[in-house]
């Protein structure tokens, strides 16, 4: 196995790295998780959450400073249940786990093929880790197409830049099928109950996995980009499907029309092989086969056109490469372009359908259930896109604050107030007691704000009652009822 | 949320203290409701912790589980809860109203009488929130289908006898709840907020404690005060003022003190020191009353503002679907059926939505005609009317053999329906059901002239008092004033097999 990435180490901090450290104050930042983010693309409007979470300060501990503490916490007795049933699935190199998902994700006829749990460095540092997820990511990828093998991710990491800072993410489990698509796996405590589960565990969960769908796709659109430089370097030509180190029949067959066996192999090998481990990441991946061969600078759509028409195909695939960065790095970017894009490449290959694993009924036995993240999918990309750049918001803050020492700086950060945010933030009754003082409508709920319109305040609100408008006619009706 | 309840809630806002939402009270309340104020052990899915309960609000009793992980525990807790809470449940199946009703036979068509059952009063559990609902409806799936040592075959694991019969019976009362309107399970706070409209967003009047704050400010003191100190105010030790209603308990104090409790309580069994046990298991109890106690406080506070409102007019006949529903699940335990399966088949579970949605519209309609806050909301829509009969002109429609009798009546109202002519409206309030349709509209005047087209008696003159009078207070509304019965479903011979019928 190559460990290569072992030499890289965390980089010398940004200057915004910098910044966001010297705003905690030197304490040890607190590592946002998908929940956060999650929480965060719920109310993506909301400043103060965004730099506080970008800078990894613990709002709880902000909080208690800022004379608000937060109810927030676990029972002990939840997190030992929640840790107790974890670590059944994860016994014996997540035996149970695994076998849960041979009867869940598997066609029958795969189901006895061999399962890989590589080891993920979940001792090193968050930078290791991450490169260690995506070799192991594209290994699997390999393996996959190659063998029929599937993998089992335990605990992988992964990276995910949000409003300009990076973000390190950790989804329970991501498995990689012998069809080589790619499903997050996440494990809950609150039971599946005849079938059902509680809806808003079951959106958090879903919100959370979406997170992590969109960091897998990032990391796929890394590995697509790392897989085409790589094959520029040698330049000149590029492997087809199935000339790879790992040849084969093609399995989807999606390539049986193309000829052009005259690309060399040799230079082949190069290409593959520069990629670290023997990844061939253009061939197999994705059952639809999004990534046929496309010629040099068509963008993306091009590539069903090709897939299509057979002759086009043929053309293509003498000139160009089933990894090309063309194909890659446009897909990428339109990712980011449109939050409803389909992804293309290998992101193509992470599916948009989770699997939740929880307890059934009220046993500690597992089951686990698909979980349909488009929705959830397509908001969490929306919200994150739209949201402004760390380095803009903290133009608010004096340069030299440190939140340890001046927690009343946060005031300077604009906050989007809404009693949601009781469930899902530290800071909320701080907030609460802000937008309060500011007679501000949103306290009521964030329904009755649209349906003032542009009476943003309590006292705006109650002075139109002296009007003629609709909140006129209702203060005059309730008035009338209440007096008889 | 409708716009009059957030013109309730902005009041709230300025006055410091909420609103009224209602002028009578929409819910049956029982002379002496049985009130259950349960906690849940954390992590465990429908496994209780504690129980405070009964009717004499000076004496609760307490039932605790002080190893919530131990099965053997859990169902000698819910033996006792059996025990406290069955004869309550089974105390009204004696007192019964015979009902006849005739009934045509299918075959030879006569006409029989028959005599039903309907049980004189039913019983009212009264919890804190929908969260003990939902618990106490988990704890009914849990504990319906379990074996006991008396059945024929008890399996591995019996539980004391009377636990499924509990299984069953708070089974049918969670599934109850789910119908608008009934009263045989209440939660406290969904109540309370359908009367009264507080200053904070209904995300956090599920908060008992906060939500009483509102309702009930201590003198002196504006309600987002005392509901924000309810919520998170925290003694020196770090332990909530006004401890959650349930059933989930306050993380702090899980970590804080129940977990040592029950980390002691367990070594202390496993020295098999029974004297120990118990005293660590009396500390356990205290712990747990000392959190609960003040919750059942709150509940009766809550059940005591709720009395402060008359009863609303309609509130009687719907306690009565609330006693057919009681006496119905009386009669299925009583004949021996199995208990509630898992899953209802397909006519069940269509009946139970007809119902469910059928209650609804008889709730809507019901409180608008009981309360004038609740008409305000149609009228708001333009949905109703109301206002002063100015001029009463006698007509009569003579196109049938014998003249019947059409009067005009001339309304004014600063109402403005979604009327147009020809349009028809219902009397709300009025002697009897009545039709009328719009003749004539004068907007600017706000002059709306009706003609009477029923309700008058079979008379060419009206019956006296079915016709408004000059300077009287009326009220129309554009929608039916009565549920609309739904279709009714095949018969089991005729369901296509999909939905469960036989074979074809």
């Amino acid at each position: 196995m190559d460990h290569s990435t072992h030499a890289r180490v965390d980089q010398p901090l940004t200057p915004l790295e910098t910044r966001l450290a010297a705003l905690r104050g030197g304490a040890a930042a607190r590592n946002m998780d998908a929940r956060a983010l999650a929480a965060l693309a719920a109310n993506p409007g909301c400043d103060r959450r965004a730099v506080l979470d970008a800078a990894g300060v613990d709002k709880a501990a902000l909080a208690t400073r800022l004379g608000s503490p937060a109810t927030f916490g676990q029972s002990p007795f939840a997190i030992t249940r929640g840790l107790v049933f974890e670590r059944r699935l994860r016994a014996e190199r997540c035996a149970e786990l695994v076998a849960l998902l041979r009867t869940e994700l598997l066609p029958e006829a795969t189901a006895q093929s061999p399962v890989e749990v590589p080891d993920l460095l979940p001792s090193e540092g968050p930078a290791v880790r991450a490169a260690r997820t995506r070799v192991a990511l594209a290994e699997a990828t390999a393996n996959a197409a190659a063998g029929r093998a599937w993998t089992l991710l335990d605990r992988p990491l992964l990276r995910l830049d949000v409003a300009g800072s990076t973000v390190s993410l950790e989804p329970d489990a991501i498995v990689i099928g012998p069809d080589g698509r790619w499903t997050v796996v996440e494990i809950k405590s609150f039971p599946i109950l005849d079938g059902s589960a509680d809806p808003t565990k079951v959106g958090a969960a879903a919100r959370q996995a979406a997170v992590y769908v969109l960091a897998l796709r990032t990391t796929a659109a890394a590995l697509d980009a790392a897989a085409a430089t790589a094959q520029i370097g040698p330049g000149l030509v590029h492997p087809r499907p199935g000339t790879g180190p790992a040849a084969r029949p093609h399995p989807s067959g999606a390539s049986a029309d193309v000829p052009g066996a005259d690309v060399p192999r040799a230079a082949a090998h190069a290409a593959a092989d520069a990629v670290g481990s023997g990844l061939s990441p253009a061939d197999a991946t994705t059952p639809a086969a999004p990534r046929l061969p496309t010629a040099v600078g068509l963008p993306s759509a091009a590539t069903s056109a090709s897939a299509a028409t057979p002759g086009a195909g043929a053309v293509a695939a003498g000139g160009t490469a089933s990894g090309g960065p063309e194909a890659a790095l446009p897909a990428g970017a339109a990712a980011h372009a449109s939050p409803y894009a389909e992804p293309v490449g290998l992101a193509a290959a992470v599916r948009t359908t989770g699997l939740l694993v929880c307890p059934r009924d009220f046993s500690n036995v597992a089951v686990a259930a698909p979980l349909d993240l488009r929705k959830q999918l397509a908001v969490t990309r929306r919200q994150l896109a739209r949201m402004t750049r760390i380095e803009t918001l903290l133009a608010a803050l004096p340069e030299t604050v440190r939140l340890d020492e001046a927690p009343e700086a946060v005031d300077t950060l604009a906050h989007a107030y809404a009693p949601e945010c009781l469930a899902a933030c530290e800071l909320a009754f701080h907030c609460r007691t802000q937008a309060r003082a500011a007679g501000a409508v949103e306290v009521l709920g964030r329904g009755v704000r649209g349906e003032l319109g542009s009476l943003t305040t309590v006292e705006a609100a109650l002075e139109a009652t002296a009007g003629d408008g609709a909140l006129a006619r209702a203060a005059r009706l309730r008035e009338e009822a209440l007096a008889r | 949320m409708s716009l009059l309840t957030t013109l309730a809630r902005l009041e709230a806002v300025r006055a410091g203290v909420a609103q009224p939402l209602a002028t009578v009270r929409h819910r049956h309340l029982a002379e002496r409701p049985f009130v259950l104020v349960p906690l849940a052990a954390a992590g465990e899915t429908g496994a209780p912790l504690a129980v405070l309960l009964g009717q004499d609000r000076e004496n609760p009793r307490l039932l605790t589980v002080p190893q919530p992980l131990d099965r053997d525990l859990r169902f000698a807790f819910l033996a006792r809860l059996g025990d406290e809470l069955l004869p309550y449940l089974e105390s009204f199946g004696a007192d019964v109203e015979l009902l006849e009703r005739s009934v045509k036979d299918p075959e030879s068509g006569e006409k029989t009488v028959e005599v039903r059952e309907l049980c004189a009063d039913a019983p009212q559990l009264v919890v804190p929130n929908p969260g003990a609902m939902e618990l106490l409806g988990l704890v009914g799936r849990s504990t319906r289908f379990r074996r006991t040592a008396e059945d024929v075959d008890p399996g591995p694991y019996p539980v004391p006898a009377r636990v499924p019969l509990l299984g069953r019976w708070l089974t049918h009362l969670s599934e109850r709840s789910n119908v608008p309107g009934s009263s045989l399970l209440l939660p406290l706070t969904t109540t309370l907020s359908r009367h009264w409209a507080t200053g904070q967003s209904s995300l956090e009047d599920a908060h008992l404690g906060a939500l009483l704050a509102w309702i009930a400010p201590p003198p002196g003191e504006r309600g987002e005060r005392a509901a924000s100190r309810a919520e998170n105010g925290r003694d020196e030790r770090g332990r909530l003022l006004v401890p959650p209603a349930g059933p989930a308990t306050d993380p702090a104090f899980d970590s804080l003190l129940l977990s040592p409790a029950v980390t002691r309580y367990d070594a202390a069994r496993a020295a098999q020191d029974e004297r120990l046990t118990r005293a660590r298991a009396e500390e356990i109890d205290a712990l747990l009353e000392s959190v609960l106690l003040p919750v059942w406080h709150q509940v009766w506070q809550g059940v005591d503002l709720l009395r402060t409102l008359p009863p609303a007019a309609h509130v009687v006949e719907r306690w009565e679907s609330d006693r057919w529903s009681y006496t119905g699940h009386r009669d299925r335990v009583a004949a021996g059926e199995p208990p509630q399966p898992l899953r209802d088949d397909a006519v069940t579970a269509a009946r139970k939505l007809a119902q469910r949605e059928r209650e609804q519209v008889r709730l809507d309609l019901e409180e608008a005609l009981d309360d004038p806050l609740a008409m305000a909301e149609h009228r708001l829509a333009g949905q109703a009317f109301a206002g002063e009969v100015v001029e009463v002109l006698p007509a009569y429609d003579t196109s049938g053999r014998s003249p019947k009798p059409r009067p005009l009546v001339t309304v004014r109202t600063e109402d403005r329906p979604h009327l147009d002519p020809g349009g028809e409206v219902h009397r709300a309030a009025g002697p009897a059901a009545q039709r009328a349709e719009l003749v004539q509209l004068d907007a600017e005047a706000g002059l709306l002239t009706l003609r009477l087209l029923s309700g008058m008696g079979r008379k060419k003159e009206p019956e006296p008092g079915t016709v408004p009078e000059a300077g009287e207070q009326v009220c129309f509304t554009l929608f039916e004033l009565s549920a609309r019965q739904s279709a009714p479903l095949p018969e089991p011979e005729d369901t296509p097999w999909t939905h469960g019928g036989p074979p074809r």
